[in-house]
């Protein structure tokens, strides 16, 4: 199950030199990225750079061809039941909710803990509802997801992935497929989150989450990383031309 | 005059009321042709022991409804003993009530799915007997509905988990599992049901151990088994491309592997979408068991036709084919109604899932 | 594709690689071969078992039957046929009737089929009603029964003696329908028509259609014409009302507006599941063997009932079955995807 070499100064996800492929397409080009525990990122670029393979990659969604990626102390390799085990101990939310439309809110944040780590029914429904009222919606926990507002949809299906207690939280443009006036509801349960100290890689094109909220912001283009250092120098002083021509298409 | 839903019609108004005149005059011949041969000139019973010759004196001008009202009985529980018709008439009832509960979304539970397994074991046993210290009756006396109603609810129940496995199997990456599922369903599906029955009741004695003899009407279930299970897989196969990726992958997210993910959030929704085909399906089985009167089985209309060959009745093949349409009639279309009505109600609850 | 699969390229492993079981590809490896034992293993078994039962029962194997004498008629066919013919040739002359059937109720199943269609949706009610219950008690009743039935209502017909006689020469009896039919002779004017005439109990001469063609031929058309007319039906429904009313707006009549605008649009729709139909069609061709008609089925019935080789014979009606089914289907899906090609979505 590979040995797990667990320091405070380890990094919490450690990229290193990944190169992935779709086809000939060469979509993630040397990827090198260290995060440290309680560390919140936010990756950025255009559409296509690679910025949602690059953190599908992390929880073995997608394959990397090249290089290594070690999360919390476990590499990613092939093997089934060491991909389930990260996954274990990494969340993630999608663009599009993908929540259980055939279960209720609670159903679905109850159904991992039951069948993946054996919890008992009382002590997943208690977690659940702990989750939910964390999130603001445990009046809506006996409701079908389509009953829901894309909002309420969202903060649910980050409910689910809190409920097994991951260490890690992957986003993957939380907020793109929502109505505008749900997007902040979303982004303050993510602040919240971020303020009791959850490791958190976000894609997003929120900048204002981006500053307010984030140790780094990563741009990424064309598959390689470009920029990765502290919101203020990101915004203020980026190094690359590619990025300033990113930076002001987005902020008008 | 647009009706909702509709292209406008095609003719002027005064076409339409032309065409209804001459239509409906026409249709009114017809119907009364048939009222005067079905009801007025129809002879409904003959004397006790009487032969048929009051019927062959109005052949032709009205219906022989006597050989449906003397051999309904034979045509309902086939060549059951007398004493006991009241198992196969139990049989009958439970899978009556066992279809409709299905149709009743609320009735829908894990104990509705075991009744769809409960229900054809007893009836076996029940038509047998001998487990129950009743009279054994061999399944060579078993015949018409019941007969119609255990090979097509056994054979749909029993055929349903290998579909999954096939329609499982036929989306699978590894190749060799692939191209046996492939294969199957392919080679299931190009050939008619008829050969299958064929090899049932022929070619699977040949395959069994010396001594060992097979229940023709088992060597039929298998069949109906093996041809329902290639259909299903391809319905279940729709369903399962249905079923949007986001859910396989926020499965996999949660850490769930195959098959706690297949069978907790893929296949439930695979299932829900499927439900419109999987009910044709049925109702295709249903009317397909009527095949195996070519291998000497009396089901439904296996025992239609045998009362025709009976000299007493030979030539009212018309009444009696009749009677058994309107039985098949009655199930498929209740059938077929109810489940675009259950189709409504799903789509309603799923919402804008 | 499942999050499960493996990516489009092989990983590259930086650390060393143990073959191991947890390794999925080993592990998919195997169970592909223990599939495959567990399966030739079964079939293994059966077949041996199936050599002794024969051994035992003193039936022959091979296909060497297939050159003996048949020793049976065949009542109509396409071919000449007399009992001295071999087997082979019994079960051409059934394959031929197969395809005669076929071929005709595809025609006309479609023909009806769109009439149906066309009719459903049809402003008048009493035509709409008329195919609705057309279609809902065809499709709701066993194709079998429906066979029967007809097969039934010719020979309620009258007695050859007592023959229908509609028109000159032709003659409607439960022996069949006679017509006339046109030899060739020398001299002027090289075609006549030569009547069938009652000899006997039965009629000599001239062409004729049995009960049990025209018994199948009936019910198959029937039966898949409602399938297809709701096929139709759905066909049409699916083009967008926009396109009728564009139609009607640049003023094409609704005779114009259906065979130009939405017809070929609804086509795209209703091909594919139509050809399906007539697949069906071609294997509900088989249910000839239960009104005695001579088609493959019977043939190969009488076949295995006389040689009592029933695993040859039953094996070969099931690759000649299949064989036309995977080239039909294979022709259709080349036709659909040339014809679909050709234009986007409505």
């Amino acid at each position: 199950m590979g040995g797990r070499e667990s320091s405070p100064f380890q990094a919490h996800v450690d990229m290193q030199a990944v190169n992935k492929w779709f086809g000939a397409l060469h979509v993630l080009r040397d990827v090198t990225l260290k995060v440290r525990r309680g560390e919140r990122i936010v990756i950025c670029g255009p559409s296509g750079s690679g910025k949602s393979t690059l953190i599908r990659c992390i929880n073995g969604l997608e394959v990397h061809h090249a290089g290594r990626i070690v999360v919390d102390g476990v590499e990613l390799n092939d093997d089934a039941r060491t991909i389930d085990q990260v996954r274990c101990g990494v969340g993630m939310v999608f663009q599009q909710f993908n929540l259980f439309p055939h279960l209720t809110v609670l159903e679905n944040c109850t159904l991992a803990p039951i069948r993946v780590k054996k919890a008992t029914r009382t002590a997943a429904r208690d977690l659940a509802l702990h989750h939910l009222t964390r999130v603001r919606i445990s009046d809506q926990a006996d409701k079908y997801p389509s009953q829901l507002s894309g909002g309420q949809q969202q903060r649910a299906a980050i409910a689910r992935a809190l409920c097994m207690n991951p260490k890690i939280m992957l986003f993957d443009e939380p907020t793109s497929a929502l109505d505008p006036e749900m997007v902040k509801e979303v982004l303050n349960t993510m602040v919240s989150l971020a303020d009791e100290g959850m490791t958190m890689l976000c894609v997003t094109h929120e900048m204002t989450f981006a500053r307010q909220v984030a140790n780094r912001v990563i741009f990424i283009d064309a598959g390689r990383i470009l920029e990765d250092e502290a919101p203020e120098a990101f915004f203020d002083t980026p190094k690359h031309d590619r990025t300033r021509a990113f930076l002001s298409q987005i902020l008008h | 005059m647009t009706r909702h839903g509709r292209p406008p019609p095609m003719f002027h108004d005064w076409t339409n009321t032309i065409a209804t005149i001459v239509l409906g005059a026409l249709l009114a011949y017809v119907a009364y042709s048939f009222v005067q041969w079905g009801v007025v000139h129809a002879i409904w019973r003959l004397p006790d022991g009487a032969s048929s010759i009051m019927c062959r004196d109005v052949r032709g001008e009205g219906a022989c409804w006597a050989v449906v009202v003397e051999r309904a009985r034979f045509m309902l529980v086939g060549g059951y003993p007398i004493d006991e018709q009241w198992r196969p008439y139990a049989v009958c009832l439970l899978f009556v009530a066992l279809y409709a509960a299905s149709l009743v979304r609320t009735l829908w539970s894990r104990w509705l799915l075991a009744f769809w397994i409960a229900v054809p074991v007893v009836a076996v046993v029940l038509l047998r007997g001998r487990w129950l210290g009743l009279t054994d009756v061999p399944s060579e006396f078993w015949g018409g509905l019941p007969l119609t109603f255990l090979l097509s609810t056994a054979g749909f129940t029993v055929a349903l988990p290998f579909a999954v496995l096939l329609a499982l199997g036929r989306r699978s990456t590894l190749p060799a599992i692939r191209a046996l599922s492939v294969g199957y369903i392919e080679v299931v599906r190009g050939v008619p049901l008829i050969t299958f029955l064929f090899m049932a009741a022929v070619m699977f004695p040949l395959f069994a151990p010396q001594g060992v003899n097979v229940d023709k009407l088992l060597r039929a279930q298998i069949a109906f088994i093996m041809v329902t299970a290639a259909y299903l897989a391809e319905v279940i196969r729709g369903g399962l491309q249905a079923v949007p990726r986001g859910q396989y992958e926020a499965a996999a997210s949660l850490g769930l592997s195959f098959w706690p993910a297949m069978m907790l959030v893929v296949l439930p929704q695979a299932f829900r979408v499927s439900i419109p085909p999987l009910v044709n399906t049925f109702i295709a089985l249903f009317k397909d068991t009527s095949l195996v009167i070519v291998i000497g089985l009396f089901d439904l209309l296996g025992a239609a036709k045998a009362v025709i060959v009976d000299p007493k009745w030979v030539g009212f093949g018309v009444e009696v084919y009749l009677f058994a349409a309107a039985v098949y009639f009655a199930f498929s279309y209740a059938v077929s109604r109810f489940s675009l009505r259950l189709e409504r109600e799903l789509q309603r609850a799923a919402g804008t899932a | 594709m499942i999050p499960y699969a493996h990516g489009t390229a092989p990983p590259m492993r930086t650390t060393p690689r143990r073959v191991s079981w947890t390794d999925p590809r080993v592990r998919a490896i195997a169970w592909q071969l223990a599939v495959v034992a567990a399966l030739i293993a079964v079939i293994a078994t059966v077949a041996l078992q199936t050599a002794i039962n024969l051994r035992a029962r003193g039936i022959a194997s091979g296909f060497d039957f297939l050159t003996r004498p048949a020793g049976f008629e065949i009542a109509r066919g396409l071919l000449p046929f007399s009992s001295r013919d071999s087997y082979t040739r019994a079960l051409l002359v059934g394959l031929l009737n197969t395809v005669r059937v076929s071929l005709l109720g595809i025609a006309i199943a479609t023909s009806l089929g769109l009439l149906i269609g066309v009719a459903r949706l049809s402003g008048i009610w009493i035509v709409s009603t008329v195919a609705r219950v057309y279609v809902e008690v065809t499709r709701n009743t066993p194709l079998l029964l429906q066979l029967l039935f007809w097969y039934t209502v010719t020979q309620a017909l009258p007695a050859p003696s007592d023959a229908l006689n509609p028109l000159p020469g032709v003659y409607l009896c439960f022996r069949g329908l006679f017509l006339p039919a046109p030899i060739w002779h020398d001299g002027f004017p090289w075609i006549d028509l030569e009547q069938p005439t009652l000899v006997g109990f039965g009629f000599q001469g001239g062409t004729s259609v049995s009960p049990e063609f025209a018994a199948l031929l009936v019910g198959l058309s029937t039966y898949t014409a409602a399938f297809i007319g709701e096929t139709v039906r759905a066909g049409i429904l699916a083009v967008g009302r926009g396109q009728a009313e564009a139609a009607a707006a640049l003023g094409l009549s609704r005779l114009h507006a259906l065979r130009f605008v939405v017809l070929p649009q609804a086509l795209r729709v209703i091909v594919p599941p139509t050809t399906s139909q007539y697949l069906n069609l071609f294997k509900n061709s088989s249910l000839a063997v239960a009104i005695g008609f001579p088609d493959l089925m019977s043939i190969t019935n009488t076949t295995l009932n006389q040689t009592g080789q029933a695993i040859e014979a039953i094996a070969l009606a099931m690759i000649v079955y299949l064989g036309i089914s995977l080239s039909l289907s294979a022709g259709m899906n080349l036709y659909n995807r040339a014809t679909l090609r050709r234009g986007g979505t409505a």
